[in-house]
């Protein structure tokens, strides 16, 4: 006897966004109605391919009846709820979140959408005063739960420090962190379930951490790079594009995309070869990619040297 | 999932020990028992071992409490018995303010600096300390001996309050109120086993013939279940065993009793949402994290009537279906968590927890769980995830705990002080606790009267006495100084001026002028006290204890504390004028955009103290200066 499992039809709630009328399908979010509507909602901590941790607030909306306002990403649409993607309450609040963020962590290398937002919304992340000069050490690897330098409030606290490089892979630059959680979840459960970095420590002093911040070779760490694939800010980068960033020779008008096959294993994950001047300097993959999600292991990920090895010997820059 | 394990090496033998003593011994070599024959062949770890997550923070507090910090060796045994990966381990331990996590001093005096000591001289003993045990401790200290300032104790009525913490051979946690540099020097000199240097008159002033709540206080002796039970204790257990479930949640819908932890969530409502869900099993948990500055309510009523809380919280589990209950308690109490495992104990052994109490069908047993050092795991879905094993991160809601809470399960959650008026309501009948008060405000409330007052303390009063009734029962302002101000409702509470002296202490009264009762806290700060220093307190309170999950709470917080700082300097950026529009713009993307309760309310006290104009105003500089 053969079963076949179809999925109960969904039933259709009425609901009203910005003043008008729409249908979506028991289960929608807020934020794919709003998308069904043509409205562009900014995200930071969203990913299709992960759970929503809606921690980020910035895709926050007003529904009617609610005491505060609701995140779009994670709340899911109720019948006869109306829903405000663009009152001044929501207004205030996302220039809020976006200029606190910026105003404490380096968003110069997030995505062109970051920046859009931050003009759409006229966030102002110098409102909070100059920006204060990194403490020296990273301070904030030892920093003790609940408790913290009392404030002069003449600059503004940021999460500024030096990046972590500890092997050869990807380097770690925290000062560059919004704390979107996604590089957990796609170490543990949502993909890798390796989980080598949790956060650790609390309030603004809460941090990706390994345990004990043990350098990555020392962690459980296997260098899959997922964490990189989904880490909107630059924050997690491969070695080879810090370097090139360093040294200024990284140009992504330069850089080609190739779409292809990981050699290695029969799964057969999609890559995409970013390439520079005849050399491959990083790896990604596409999130909507069926199988993978966009998520690969150590070897599509970092395993290309072997076809940058010329003929004559020598080698391709890293 | 594929641990990396033994990096850290191996735990002492004594931190072993701590361990097993919380976790059972390890069945197999696997998980670090004896190698033996047979065992080397067994691994139980998978789903068993994971099963055991809630242990996590039992067993760091154990190696906290054997090594003075959680040392990798520890973390990594630990962290072999429960499955559980080490950097997520970390991360809990990391969060909380009584566990360290790199070497630390065995002995750590934590000296109350907040809001109500502040007005009794908390900096002046901070002083003291400094000169008696040098600068308090930073990351790093390893000392034999070291002190670090503290959020508030809950001893607030005592003007001054201490917790010494200490580790080793034989651990253990002390209160000191009222403190004093000699009296903080007699206890560690006196070793292990010295007595708790509390003030056994800790003062509960409303006078016995009104007392309802606080009935069984200095009545029947806490130690005692015998005692209890000689003074009428369970009876109410009983009678509530003979109405049946759906008899007390009508009881209690009549009563229109509203929880008194915060949020005033009709109690009725809840039992009823988790005693009707087809989910099974249920869970009830007292919330006794007790954490508010300011409050010290629950702690009393623990101390004094322990086992009142046990029978009202077999009566809530009774009502909602559940058969275990948990309760939770702050890290910081550690005589009241002492005195709820003995009446736990005590009436597990007379039947009264276990199976079949009182000879019927119902069973139901309490789990007592001691949180460490974080003000946020006492918001609900926080408390779930601290029970848990995980970081008490609140959950966003909906679900609500009623449909998925501990566990994911049915949860009913209520403060101690509402279970004390669920005796109190089967004791007279939903109508007629209905018939005190006020319509929506029913029932007595317990006021944490302290600050300048005469007489501070603990006072039951039944709602609608107004706040300067229960200042004039106080004895009024000490020394018959002017009022300057009266925080209601805590650190996430808000300021209200003389005007309010009029408003009665109910919660339609007190909302309508826009202020809360929150969780009790009456702190008043006469003409003397200057605002500006107990709400940069307030800010750094907040800024200390936001679990920093979200944006607008986690740099906030931070933002507000900065900018108040600039205000009592008089250094704004900009114009005055400028800063307070920043000041409300921070405020509102907090209680707009976060997540929980805390970044929602952590400008509420700095934005009310702005509208009184005791802050941002042409005077408070000048007040300042004068000082
Ligand atoms: C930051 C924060 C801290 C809280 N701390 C406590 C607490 O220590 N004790 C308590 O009973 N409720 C506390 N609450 C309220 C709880 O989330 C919950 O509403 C309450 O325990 C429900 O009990 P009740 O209905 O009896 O008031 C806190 C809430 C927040 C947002
Ligand atoms: S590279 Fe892979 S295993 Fe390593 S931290 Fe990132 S996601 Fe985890
Ligand atoms: S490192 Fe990147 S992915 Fe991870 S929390 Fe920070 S910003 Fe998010
Ligand atoms: S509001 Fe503050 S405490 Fe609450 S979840 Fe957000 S960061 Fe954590
Ligand atoms: S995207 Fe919704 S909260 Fe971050
Ligand atoms: S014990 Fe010091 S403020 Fe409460």
């Amino acid at each position: 006897m053969s079963v076949t499992f179809v999925a109960a039809p969904k039933r259709l709630l009425t609901m009203t966004v910005d003043g008008q009328t729409i249908k979506v399908p028991e289960g929608t979010t807020l934020l794919q109605a709003c998308q069904q509507r043509g409205i562009d909602t900014p995200t930071l901590c969203y990913l299709e391919n992960l759970t929503p941790v809606n921690v980020c607030r910035v895709c926050v909306v007003e529904v009617e009846g609610s005491r505060t306002l609701v995140p779009a990403c994670s709340r899911k649409a109720e019948d006869g709820m109306v829903v405000k993607s663009d009152s001044d309450r929501v207004r205030a609040s996302r220039k809020g979140v976006l200029e606190l963020l910026a105003s404490s962590v380096d968003l110069s290398l997030a995505s062109p959408e970051v920046h859009q937002w931050m003009e759409r919304y006229g966030a102002e992340p110098d409102r909070f005063g100059p920006s204060s000069a990194p403490p020296p050490g990273n301070p904030r690897d030892r920093a003790r739960p609940g408790e913290h330098v009392p404030a002069d409030g003449l600059a503004a606290a940021t999460v500024s420090q030096p990046a972590k490089l500890d092997n050869d892979t990807y380097i770690r630059d925290y000062s560059r962190c919004i704390l979107c959680y996604k590089c957990v979840e796609a170490c543990g459960v949502d993909a890798q379930n390796t989980f080598a970095i949790a956060v650790a420590g609390r309030g603004f002093e809460a941090r990706i951490s390994t345990e004990f911040d043990v350098p990555l070779p020392d962690s459980a760490c296997v260098y899959c790079g997922n964490c990189i694939g989904v880490c909107p800010t630059g924050a997690l980068m491969f070695k080879s594009e810090f370097d090139m960033r360093n040294a200024g020779t990284w140009d992504e008008s330069k850089q080609t995309i190739t779409t292809t096959i990981c050699p290695y294993c029969g799964v057969g994950c999609n890559l995409e070869l970013h390439v520079q001047d005849n050399s491959i300097v990083k790896v990604t993959s596409p999130l909507d990619h069926d199988i993978t999600r966009g998520h690969l292991c150590v070897k599509g990920r970092f395993g290309y040297q072997f076809v940058q090895h010329r003929s004559d010997g020598s080698e391709a820059q890293q | 999932m594929d641990l990396r394990l033994g990096v850290g090496g191996p735990p002492t033998s004594a931190e072993k020990a701590a361990v097993d003593a919380v976790l059972g011994d390890p069945e197999s070599s696997w998980l670090g028992g004896e190698r033996t024959a047979a065992g080397g062949h067994i691994a139980r770890g998978g789903h068993s071992a994971r099963a055991q997550r809630h242990l996590l923070l039992p067993a760091l507090q154990a190696v906290q409490a054997s090594s003075g910090w959680v040392t990798p060796g520890a973390l990594d045994y630990v962290c072999t018995r429960l499955t559980i990966p080490p950097a997520e381990a970390y991360g809990v331990a990391a969060f909380y303010s009584l566990l360290r996590t790199e070497p630390a001093a065995t002995t750590v005096v934590h000296v109350c600096d907040d809001i109500a000591c502040r007005c009794q001289g908390a900096e002046a003993l901070c002083a003291e300390m400094e000169k008696r045990f040098g600068p308090p401790s930073e990351p790093g200290d390893t000392r034999a001996v070291s002190w670090v300032r503290s959020p508030c104790l809950g001893r607030c009525e005592q003007g001054s309050a201490a917790l010494i913490q200490r580790a080793g051979q034989s651990p253990e946690m002390l209160s000191i109120a009222p403190a004093s540099v000699a009296k903080i020097e007699h206890a560690l000199g006196n070793g292990n086993g010295s007595k708790p240097l509390l003030d056994p008159t800790s003062p509960v002033r409303t006078d016995p013939a009104h007392r309802r709540l606080l009935r069984q206080v200095d009545v029947a002796n806490p130690g005692s279940l015998s005692s209890y039970r000689a003074h009428g204790g369970y009876q109410m257990l009983r009678r509530a065993l003979d109405m049946g479930p759906q008899g007390i949640i009508r009881e209690i819908k009549e009563a229109n009793l509203l929880g008194r932890g915060g949020a005033a969530f009709p109690t009725g409502l809840k039992w009823e949402s988790v005693a009707n869900n087809p989910v099974r099993p249920h869970y009830f948990i007292c919330n006794a994290d007790e954490s508010e500055p300011g409050t010290f309510k629950d702690r009393v009523l623990i101390e004094r009537d322990p086992f009142g809380v046990v029978e009202a919280l077999t009566i809530a589990g009774y009502a909602t279906g559940a058969e275990r209950g948990y309760i939770y308690i702050r890290g910081e109490y550690p005589e009241a968590a002492e005195r709820l495992c003995e009446a736990i104990e005590q009436a597990r052994t007379q039947g009264l927890l276990g199976a079949s109490i009182m000879g019927s069908e119902f069973h139901f047993d309490i789990e007592l769980h001691r949180g460490a050092g974080a003000y946020i795991a006492g918001e609900e879905t926080a408390l779930f995830n601290s029970i848990e094993g995980h970081r008490p991160e609140p959950r966003n809601k909906p679900p609500f705990p009623t449909q998925a809470g501990l566990f994911a399960k049915p949860t009913g959650v209520n403060n101690v002080e509402t279970l004390a008026n669920v005796l109190e309501i089967l004791r007279i009948g939903g109508a007629a606790f209905a018939e005190l008060g006020t319509p929506t405000s029913t029932g007595t409330r317990l006021f944490c009267v302290s600050g300048c007052v005469e007489r501070p303390g603990l006072y039951e009063l039944e709602f609608g006495a107004t706040l300067g009734e229960l200042i004039a029962m106080a004895g009024g302002v000490s020394g018959g100084r002017p009022l300057q101000t009266v925080l209601l409702g805590g650190a996430a509470g808000s300021f209200v001026g003389p005007a309010a002296l009029g408003t009665p202490l109910t919660f339609e009264s007190v909302r309508a002028i826009g202020a809360t009762l929150g969780s009790g806290v009456v702190l008043v700060l006469d003409d003397t006290i200057d605002v500006t220093d107990i709400l940069r307190r307030i800010a750094q309170f907040f800024r200390d204890e936001s679990c920093g999950q979200c944006v607008p709470c986690r740099v906030g917080t931070v933002r507000q504390e900065e900018l108040l700082a600039r205000m009592i300097s008089r250094r704004p950026l900009g114009s005055p004028e400028r800063e307070l529009a920043l000041l409300m713009d921070i405020g509102g993307v907090m209680r707009d955009a976060s997540i929980c309760g805390l970044g929602q309310t952590a400008a509420a006290a700095v934005q009310s103290a702005v509208s009184l104009g005791l802050i941002g105003g042409p005077s408070d500089g000048d007040r300042v200066a004068q000082q």
